[in-house]
């Protein structure tokens, strides 16, 4: 699978944002950087921006999601494009047009952007190889593989209230294995220079060879994994892997990894308690924990617009630039 | 910009930014304007405000906007590298509004100004004041308060460094069209009538 030279045009530009894999520290600080000037839109009277006035960003969600897809559409919104929302399971998909029929129709409805998530993984990485040069593909989440606005976003939110990653340790509890959340932001973490980062869960939720190909430190016990820590991240449990007995229970779960307000003690007493959400309260984190001061779990929604806003940006304005290049337009500076 | 050299220093600018502060109070007067709210534009023009703002004792905090996200060329160029938030102090709703900017060439950042002004409300009335303007225009905005008329030849370009100290190079435009290009460096159309110095 192709990473980070897929991601970007001939000068180092954002073109599709598929996976944190392969992109360099100063670009993963610039997306952090543009997001931070996108927060104050929300203060205007008018939320609004015209970045991307004109433009057509198509959600093809294959997987549902509520949350995402709401924040990508509201990015889209914020920049002033046109958005369309493709329920794909009620779509010409299911009725047996192949995928890369639909995305052809889509480009000949002139669309600028594909959103995409889906329960593949590599799905993104398909359809940005097989979408027209003028098309950027962003990625929503695909299988165990990469889920990578939500990794930035995560990135942003430890930012806010951290500052230097060098000389932070962060925790990451729960289902790594299965979790593509948590490989972009490791992925993020150490591509950011974070001091140390660990992962906590039982043996069966964490990758074989996990430090070696992760870079990371592995616990098995959650006290003594998120001592010190500066932020812990808690993982959403998928409640289909008490099924596949992964797990005995999800009370037992919750005794073992579960987020207390006494276990937090441990932690830095300045620690940051983090999730991607939707929480299942009482079997991940107690709702003591997830209601309280060190949460800012609702701080990362507000935060997922802002980085969404800077990626689709990111990728428009790469395209304009290849226009540019390609003499569709002229570049009159601005003054 | 290439070949600069320093065409007015730290002692004229201080010079200049005296007398337009003088003329900045005459018309606050002249208007009968009370609690005005002075806003610099990134980056030059808060450099240029933040002098205006301490000479004029102004009571308000200083905001500041970054017009990058209003720009025109966005669609033809993408976007400038170095965004920050812009800040105002308080609502601008029935306010009367100063806003400040260093080099006025075309007059798009001041009508993106504008724009992003009005995202945040209706103000009473908007000032403008600009350190310097040049030949160029190609949107009808004239500043209500100005330092310096510059006319430049084919190829030069105007650029105020700072903020401290501040200062005004002069010199040959560098080529280049990219989203990076500094404002003031398009070649100018040809040269107009208007004097180099007002004062």
């Amino acid at each position: 699978m192709k990473t980070g030279h897929q991601q970007l045009d001939g000068q180092g530009n954002l073109k599709h944002f598929l996976t944190i894999e392969g992109l360099s520290r100063a670009l993963l600080v610039e997306i952090l950087d543009r997001a931070e000037g996108f927060l104050g839109v929300t203060q205007q009277a008018v939320k609004k921006v015209p970045l991307c006035r004109g433009k057509v960003v198509a959600n093809l969600f294959f997987e549902t999601s509520t949350r995402t897809r709401t924040t990508f559409e509201l990015a889209a919104k914020r920049l002033s494009a046109d958005v369309l929302n493709l329920n794909i399971s009620t779509s010409a998909t299911a009725k047996g047009e192949t995928l890369l029929d639909t995305l052809r129709n889509l480009e000949a409805m002139q669309v600028d952007m594909f959103v995409v998530r889906h329960a593949s993984s590599g799905a993104a990485h398909f359809i940005a190889a097989h979408a027209a040069p003028h098309v950027s593909v962003i990625n929503a989440g695909d299988g165990r593989y990469s889920h990578p606005t939500q990794g930035m976003l995560d990135m942003f939110t430890i930012r806010r209230h951290k500052g230097d990653f060098a000389k932070l340790r962060v925790a990451i509890v729960g289902d790594i294995l299965h979790s593509r959340v948590a490989r972009s932001q490791i992925l993020a973490l150490n591509t950011l220079g974070a001091a140390e980062v660990r992962v906590i869960g039982p043996r069966t939720l964490i990758p074989a060879f996990a430090e070696e190909a992760l870079g990371v430190r592995v616990f098995h016990e959650l006290r003594e994994g998120i001592r010190d820590v500066d932020v812990i991240i808690m993982l959403r449990l998928q409640r289909e892997r008490m099924t596949n007995a992964l797990l005995p229970s999800e009370h037992e779960y919750f005794q073992l990894y579960g987020l207390t307000e006494e276990r937090l003690g441990v932690a830095h007493p300045e620690a940051i308690v983090m999730h991607p959400g939707p929480i299942n309260r009482g079997v991940e984190i107690e709702s003591q924990v997830a209601d309280g001061p060190r949460s800012v779990i609702l701080e990362q929604v507000t935060n997922g617009i802002a980085i969404r806003m800077a990626v689709m940006s990111m990728c428009i304005g790469t395209q304009n630039i290849a226009m540019q290049a390609d003499g569709k337009t002229d570049g009159e500076p601005n003054g | 910009m290439i070949n600069s050299e320093i065409w007015k220093d730290s002692a004229e600018i201080d010079g200049i930014i005296g007398r337009m502060a003088d003329e900045l109070r005459s018309l606050i007067a002249e208007r009968a304007i009370q609690a005005p709210l002075m806003i610099g534009i990134h980056t030059g023009g808060v450099w240029v405000a933040d002098r205006l703002h301490e000479v004029l004792e102004l009571t308000e905090p200083l905001g500041h906007l970054d017009i990058s996200f209003y720009r025109d060329d966005f669609t033809r160029i993408g976007m400038h590298p170095q965004v920050r938030p812009s800040y105002l102090p308080v609502g601008i709703d029935d306010r009367h509004l100063i806003l400040v900017d260093d080099v006025l060439q075309s007059g798009r950042t001041i009508r993106a100004a504008l724009n992003v002004l009005f995202d945040y409300g209706r103000p009473a009335s908007v000032i403008l004041v600009t350190l310097s303007e040049r030949d160029g225009r190609e949107l009808p905005i004239e500043p209500n308060v100005v330092g310096l008329h510059a006319k430049l030849e084919p190829g030069e370009q105007i650029k105020l460094s700072g903020p401290h100290p501040l200062v005004l190079l002069r010199g040959q435009s560098a080529k280049t069209s990219s989203a990076k290009t500094d404002k003031t460096s398009a070649a100018p159309p040809a040269a107009s009538a208007k004097d180099e110095a007002r004062r």
